[in-house]
């Protein structure tokens, strides 16, 4: 396989695949009377929901924050926004040749450009959440004593985004191209999201006492690339710390080979898709 | 140079899903390869060793019923799908109107739709916005070009996708039965679209059930059937060669229909003999026997050619002296229009008598009538009308040909045209 000539063809999509992320995010609040504003209600809603149960009714227990269900809420954001665009990622690639498949069948198209728009139009979304999520923060910080102040850690925001989006891209190429033949992933996805939603810690720290005591559930968790991924971005946006370079370059490394490997099916399995989809 | 050269192309699908293709996980790790091979009962060949060469500016014809391979062919000649053996070059860029706005989203505007379909047919994007105009224009959408193409009709739909795919501008042009959904006015702009491309040096490859399209507009024209080439050559020989084919078959499903009906006919004699059916009645003290309808050199036949000859053969028997009689038929279309009837009594014969076995044939030297089915009446009854036998709608024969005229029947006719007018003449 001549990798090398893959990725300039993939350039040369690059207009293509421009047009098409704009055209999902125009297609997708198309009819609804909040439009792009869904971007930041779902994953705000969401965060609603676990602040009353985990910060209101269980209560903070992890001296990070305080005993402040506002600042539990604001950790939990910064955990649950870049996991949207991750999970929904991973939905929508799940389906995406499907659904595109007239493009497959009717019309010479490269078909990697369909994962890669989705994660594309995702991030977008993501970024679209990121003011608020930083707003949120400001307002916070003004507002509840013993919060942690802005930091220059802010800054490393984006390299957290490559490693996320790298990873991402090899799990919507192996899940988009292994859909086509067992429709059962989709089904199987909507479980295992689950799981490693509660696998990730987004609505528990990495500090927690019952994680810092057992060797067995620390291993567990950095084994799973999306520990550090949400890891960075609760680092620098929430505690306002370094990033934790050992980790997250591992898991780039790591996910880096997991795009190659994702490609690589993907690209094995690709004459299959007009006849399959 | 040729701009298509297609090299012992095969192509082999599976009947069902590519599920049972996978080999288990552990030979696929093995042997790094996911699929097993097949057994030959899984798979339908649906091209078959395929080679020819289409010349750079020629427009070629591909002719065949459904299933015979056509738009996999089309499809492979584009690169949507690989072949399973054989090699195949195109030298150009290729436009397929295969599947007219396959790419369109029906939720964002027509204006949108046309620069990603455009963009996804190999566009730029300023050579989108210089010919914009031009798209919609032709497209006679100018009115609805901000509404989501949702709301579009089918026909709105099909011409946008036409017009986009027509303004890449492509040296090759690959075209699958698309014209088929047209209206009146839209699919003569679309032929002359495609004049257009033809004067201009491209080369065509071009898809059609519509005949005499395909022999008016193609320099040649390969006729596949069951996804082997059964000849190529020159438009109005093979187009021939492939309406006898298919006029063959229709003889023999009419054939088996009418042993059916037979079967059924003796195999419940009571209502045969009760004297009135649906389709047959009067008492028969003169029998129709048999009817039988022949080409003019006698052999029997159901489907003709419109300026063909037929005769219509009818065996009677008389079971007693009889000497009031007519003999009638009457030809009906499949709109139960009565094209022409007519009996020997209208025509002035005298009847004197009719004893025993006999037969009566009449000859129609040319049918002259249009693209069809027919229904024909027989009938054996006295003057005044009494019926000894009636057969109704129970002969029926078929009408082929690629002229498209309408009406009832084809009257002959010759044009003619003075010096100052005019016109290329047509090939027929």
């Amino acid at each position: 396989m001549n990798i090398i000539h893959n990725i300039r063809d993939l350039w040369k999509c690059r207009v293509l695949i421009h047009n098409l992320v704009v055209r999902e995010l125009k297609a997708r609040y198309r009819g609804t009377v909040l439009g792009f504003f869904w971007s930041f209600f779902n994953p705000l809603l969401l965060m609603i929901v676990y602040t009353i149960v985990f910060g209101f009714i269980i209560g903070p227990r992890d001296p990070a924050f305080g005993n402040s269900p506002i600042l539990y809420a604001l950790f939990l954001f910064c955990g649950v926004l870049p996991w949207t665009w991750f999970s929904s990622s991973a939905i929508e690639s799940a389906n995406v040749l499907m659904i595109q498949g007239n493009l497959i069948k009717k019309v010479l198209f490269p078909a990697e450009i369909l994962p890669i728009v989705v994660v594309t139009s995702n991030f977008i979304h993501f970024l679209f959440g990121l003011p608020i999520l930083l707003a949120a923060k400001g307002l916070i910080v003004l507002l509840i004593p013993g919060a942690r102040p802005f930091t220059w850690h802010v800054l490393l925001i984006p390299l957290v985004m490559i490693v996320q989006f790298v990873f991402s891209l090899g799990f919507a190429f192996l899940l988009s191209a292994l859909t086509v033949h067992f429709r059962d992933i989709k089904d199987i996805l909507s479980n295992l999201l689950t799981f490693w939603f509660f696998a990730t810690p987004i609505v528990y720290p990495l500090t927690f006492q019952s994680i810092q005591k057992s060797s067995f559930l620390r291993t567990f968790l950095s084994l799973n690339p999306m520990t550090h991924i949400i890891g960075g971005y609760q680092s620098s946006l929430f505690y306002g710390e370094i990033l934790r370079w050992a980790g997250l370059g591992l898991t780039l490394l790591a996910a880096l080979v997991f795009l190659y490997f994702g490609y690589l099916v993907f690209d094995r399995l690709r004459d299959s898709f007009p006849e399959e989809v | 140079m040729s701009a298509i050269v297609i090299e012992n192309v095969s192509r082999i699908y599976q009947k069902y899903s590519a599920r049972h293709r996978f080999q288990t996980f552990k030979s696929a790790l093995l042997r790094g390869d996911f699929f097993r091979t097949l057994k030959s009962a899984e798979l339908v060949t649906a091209l078959e060793d395929i080679s020819f060469t289409v010349d750079r500016g020629r427009t070629f014809g591909v002719i065949g019923e459904n299933g015979s391979g056509k738009s996999t062919l089309l499809k492979i000649v584009a690169g949507i799908t690989k072949p399973t053996s054989g090699r195949i070059t195109v030298n150009g860029k290729v436009s397929a109107l295969i599947e007219l706005g396959a790419g369109f989203h029906p939720e964002i505007s027509g204006r949108e739709n046309v620069f990603i379909n455009g963009i996804m047919l190999g566009l730029a994007k300023k050579e989108i916005q210089r010919k914009f105009d031009q798209i919609v224009g032709f497209a006679e959408l100018e009115e609805f070009i901000d509404a989501p193409v949702k709301t579009y009709s089918s026909g709105m739909y099909m011409r946008l996708g036409f017009s986009v795919a027509i303004n890449v501008n492509p040296d090759i042009l690959l075209i699958d039965e698309v014209l088929a959904v047209g209206d009146a006015s839209f699919v003569p702009k679309c032929l002359d679209k495609i004049d257009d491309f033809r004067r201009r040096g491209k080369t065509i490859l071009f898809v059609s059930h519509d005949l005499a399209t395909v022999e008016k507009i193609c320099d040649r024209v390969v006729w596949l059937k069951n996804g082997r080439i059964m000849t190529i050559g020159e438009p109005k020989r093979i187009v021939d060669a492939y309406l006898q084919d298919v006029a063959d078959k229709q003889e023999q499903s009419f054939e088996k229909k009418r042993q059916e009906r037979a079967v059924e006919m003796t195999a419940e004699p009571e209502s045969w003999d009760e004297g009135r059916r649906e389709n047959r009645w009067g008492k028969r003290e003169v029998e129709i026997k048999k009817v039988v309808l022949r080409n003019v050199e006698g052999r029997e036949k159901h489907v003709f050619s419109p300026d063909e000859g037929m005769t219509i053969d009818i065996e009677v028997e008389a079971y007693s002296r009889i000497e009031d009689f007519v003999f009638g038929f009457g030809v009906f279309n499949s709109k139960g229009i009565a094209v022409y009837g007519t009996n020997t009594h209208l025509e002035d014969f005298e009847p004197v008598l009719i004893k025993g076995p006999g037969r009566v044939s009449c000859r129609i030297d040319a049918l002259n009538l249009i693209n069809g089915t027919y229904y024909l009446d027989v009938a054996v009854h006295k003057r005044d009308g009494y019926p000894y036998d009636y057969h109704q709608n129970m002969y029926s024969f078929l009408v082929s040909s690629t002229a498209r005229d309408n009406g009832v029947a084809r009257l002959p006719h010759v044009w003619e045209f003075s010096p100052g007018i005019a016109v290329k003449p047509s090939p027929r």
